[in-house]
């Protein structure tokens, strides 16, 4: 047969493949990814029938999971409390920070991020609710509740509305114009690293916005008062109370509380910043958000995301945000099915043309760290100052992709 | 003349002095030294509370929460179980004829439902007694009857309930009781009765139940034992299925009710009904033209029913608000906010749970997946107000 089987493939489509694809000027996301409105809302159906499926689904075994890791996490609180009783014994004192870093982790990261997603509201337990919740960490709840859940699930890496890019601090993105400021981004990221939960704390009094003029000034002092008494009373029990039970432990058990404080602190970093932060993770224009369709929603959280390759207890520890895009697709339905819809997800990627960003956690946190040491030196926004070379087709995109996306493991 | 304002302030400056040196004394009972100490152990176990570690070492463990755990199980009524339960040191018993909102998880889903507890609220051994009956479809009822067993543990609330016996025989009350139930009805009627018995009173009681059959009825050899062993207690049962078997046919109307007490109409007679909406609608009707319509009491647990017809029908009210509005078919937070309210809202789509408020009364269609969702008094029914239309008449928290 001499037909068309040596054609070569068509060049419309030049994302089949799933690599990132930065948009030229002028262009939006969704164009530079060649999909139409009709192609996003076919992408938005079939990520609704994923999370129909799941929701029906749901039962037991999803509470019965929780509540294994909650007995886990409290078995852990416990016996690093008990063991600190003889905290000035080194292996003791190792195995209360080593307990109480784990609990509080779990508690973090698979418990109360979780549960206050909502993603166990179905079960009505008021201990798995995500209003009555309260986690183990200086941010209050609730604040946490808008800050996170609205603000930045809604408006996922959307420059200027997710506060989350770089937490009004670090030089994130591109897109954001560099000021002597940025100098600082690795200093700030590793301060910001290692009292993270202060900083998330700090997060929800937006003091830009105080500063804008955006908020006012007896509401931010409300927010920030609701956040010191939450931070004075997580450190009356983990530095005050608990070393004083101690007796003759007092000091170790500071230490302990300490080191436990920093681990999470730590890791919780970690796991966050790999979520949105690597490269190949795109950022978006308000304009081309706005007004946007259901399908055109989940786009952006697929490419707005990024995951983690590792083994099941790396994903319990990390709260199952190693699989951020699942999480960012489906935020309120129990995190561990994220994993069982992943190979689905994986595959709409792929049919879409869209990349599907996993890589093992040395990858995508050097990228991050990367990432912030590049972007605290000025830089020319390449993406979007590139010049249109004349083709409005996007066909010649994926080689002005910069050096970093070419990393992007694909979903191929 | 004292008025009233007088004594109110007599009472409450003799409040206030003892407040204040209350608080400067050292806590007086063991019970105020136990929250004290629950006080400090809860800072110690924060955030999360005592609580949260007790109930892992025994479920039935905790300082606030009622819980009970099934100690016997009894399934010798066709269609119906009897459950044992012994409540936790939180109960605080009961008055004959209250009930309580047991909780149970099926699924994985808490459900909750109201059931009148039956024994005697005299004496006893601290346990407590519910009867169910396997409605059709009826998601608990059925769970309960099909997989009850010893070691069960439930969630109850303290007792509750307005439809209890009063003080009779006191000069200008009541002093002669009717008790009517219909089915499973009969719990709280029969709490009455077996207190009266325990409390050994003489006052003229009738007890008229109607069951479907004979085999069906719910306490039967109990109750014929009950009005052998006693002369004030006339037992009257009837059974609707069954025609000629039991001591009257038919339902409730003024010539039955005439023959199984001709007094039930006195001023003396104080009525309580518990049963099927018919049963209840007949009695308030016959009530009605007597006397002292007051002398009826009725009990009933029924949830909104699902009007499924969608369409913009019936009104929103606004709890805390106190605003009514005419449904018009938009979601509550939409219907909220044109009235010039900002309720709490996150993502407006259903996905961020901020807006989330509880449904008082009646049903509400989620718009993304066309589920419903009924609410009740006092049962707690969480709704996303942004994701929610009103199907009906509905009462909502905002």
């Amino acid at each position: 047969m001499t037909t068309t089987t040596a054609a070569p493939p068509k060049a419309s489509r030049p994302t089949k493949a799933g690599k990132a694809v930065t948009p030229v000027k002028g262009q939006t996301m969704a164009q530079a990814y060649g999909l139409s409105e009709a192609q996003l809302e076919e992408l938005g159906q079939s990520f609704d029938a994923i999370r129909a499926r799941i929701t029906a689904e749901l039962g037991e075994e999803d509470v019965e999971y929780i509540r294994r890791v909650i007995r886990w996490q409290r078995g852990c609180e416990v016996a690093g409390r008990a063991s600190l009783f003889l905290g000035w014994l080194p292996p003791f004192w190792l195995l209360g920070a080593t307990a109480l870093s784990v609990s509080k982790i779990l508690d973090n990261m698979e418990i109360g991020h979780n549960i206050m997603h909502g993603q166990y509201d179905w079960t009505r337990d008021p201990t798995l609710s995500a209003h009555g919740f309260e986690w183990d960490t200086a941010c209050p709840g609730d604040q946490w509740r808008h800050s996170h859940n609205y603000l930045h699930h809604t408006f996922t890496n959307i420059v200027g509305k997710d506060r989350d890019l770089g937490y009004g601090i670090l030089r994130m993105t591109e897109q954001e114009p560099w000021t002597p400021k940025a100098l600082i981004n690795p200093v700030a990221a590793a301060i910001l690293a290692a009292i993270f939960q202060y900083g998330v704390m700090l997060h929800d009094v937006e003091f830009e916005k105080v500063l804008s003029g955006e908020k006012s000034r007896e509401d931010a002092r409300a927010t920030l008062r609701a956040g010191l008494k939450k931070s004075g009373k997580q450190g009356l029990k983990d530095y005050v109370l608990w070393p004083a039970l101690t007796g003759p432990s007092f000091l170790p058990a500071v230490a302990a509380g300490a080191t436990a404080n920093l681990v999470r602190n730590l890791w919780a970093f970690m796991i966050i910043f790999c979520g949105h932060f690597p490269a190949g993770v795109h950022d978006f224009t308000v304009e081309e958000s706005e007004g946007e369709s259901k399908g055109h929603w989940y786009f952006r959280q697929i490419l707005g995301s990024a995951n983690i390759d590792g083994g099941k207890l790396f994903h319990i520890m990390s709260g199952n945000l190693s699989f951020q895009i699942e999480h960012h697709a489906f935020p309120d339905i129990p995190a561990r099915r994220y994993q069982q819809v992943a190979g689905e997800v994986k595959a709409l990627c792929e049919r879409f043309g869209l990349p599907y960003n996993s890589r093992g956690l040395t990858r995508q946190f050097g990228s991050v760290i990367g990432k912030i040491t590049r972007l605290a030196l000025p830089s020319k926004p390449a993406s979007v100052t590139a010049e249109p070379t004349g083709d409005p087709t996007p066909t010649t995109k994926t080689t002005k992709t910069t050096k970093t996306d070419r990393s992007t493991k694909v979903a191929a | 003349m004292i008025s009233e304002f007088q004594l109110t302030v007599v009472h409450s400056i003799g409040n206030s002095a003892r407040m204040s040196t209350e608080a400067k004394r050292r806590p007086r009972t063991a019970r105020q030294v136990l929250q004290n100490a629950v006080g400090v152990v809860d800072r110690l176990v924060a955030p999360h509370g005592v609580d949260r570690y007790l109930e892992l070492v025994r479920p039935t463990w905790s300082t606030t929460d009622v819980r009970a755990k099934v100690v016997a199980v009894d399934r010798s009524t066709p269609g119906s179980v009897t459950l044992t339960l012994r409540p936790n040191g939180n109960w605080g018993g009961f008055t004959a004829g209250q009930h309580s909102q047991l909780t149970v998880e099926i699924g994985g889903v808490r459900q909750t439902r109201c059931y009148s507890m039956a024994n005697s609220a005299q004496g006893g051994d601290g346990t407590i007694e519910l009867t169910v009956r396997a409605h059709p479809g009826g998601v608990v009822s059925s769970y309960l009857n099909a997989e009850s067993r010893p070691g069960l543990v439930v969630g109850l609330s303290r007792a509750q309930g307005e439809f209890t016996l009063p003080k009779v025989g006191w000069p200008g009350r009541p002093d002669r009781l009717l008790l009517v139930s219909g089915g499973s009805g009969i719990t709280p009627v029969m709490s009455m009765l077996r207190t009266l018995c325990d409390q050994g009173s003489t006052v003229p009681i009738t007890f008229l139940h109607y069951a479907l059959t004979e085999d069906s009825m719910i306490y039967r050899q109990e109750l014929e034992a009950l009005a052998a062993g006693h002369g004030n207690i006339r037992l009257v049962r009837v059974f609707t299925d069954a025609p000629g078997t039991g001591d009257l046919d038919g339902f409730l109307t003024a010539a039955q009710l005439d023959a199984a007490d001709p007094d039930w109409a006195s001023t003396r007679t104080a009525a309580f009904v518990c049963g099927p909406a018919p049963l209840m609608d007949a009695a308030r009707a016959l009530y009605a033209g007597t006397e002292r319509p007051e002398n009826l009491r009725t009990e009933a647990f029924t949830l909104a029913q699902f009007a499924a017809e969608a369409g913009a029908t019936g009104s929103l009210r606004l709890r805390t608000t106190g605003s009514v509005v005419e449904n018009d078919g938009g979601t509550i937070l939409a219907q909220a906010e044109a009235q010039g309210l900002s309720p709490l809202t996150g993502c407006r789509m259903g996905i961020c749970h901020t807006c989330t408020r509880n449904l008082c009364s009646g049903v509400v269609r989620d718009a993304v997946t066309g589920d419903l969702t009924a609410g009740s008094e006092g049962l707690d029914t969480e709704v996303r107000i942004c994701v929610s239309v009103p199907v009906g008449d509905v009462e909502i928290d905002l």
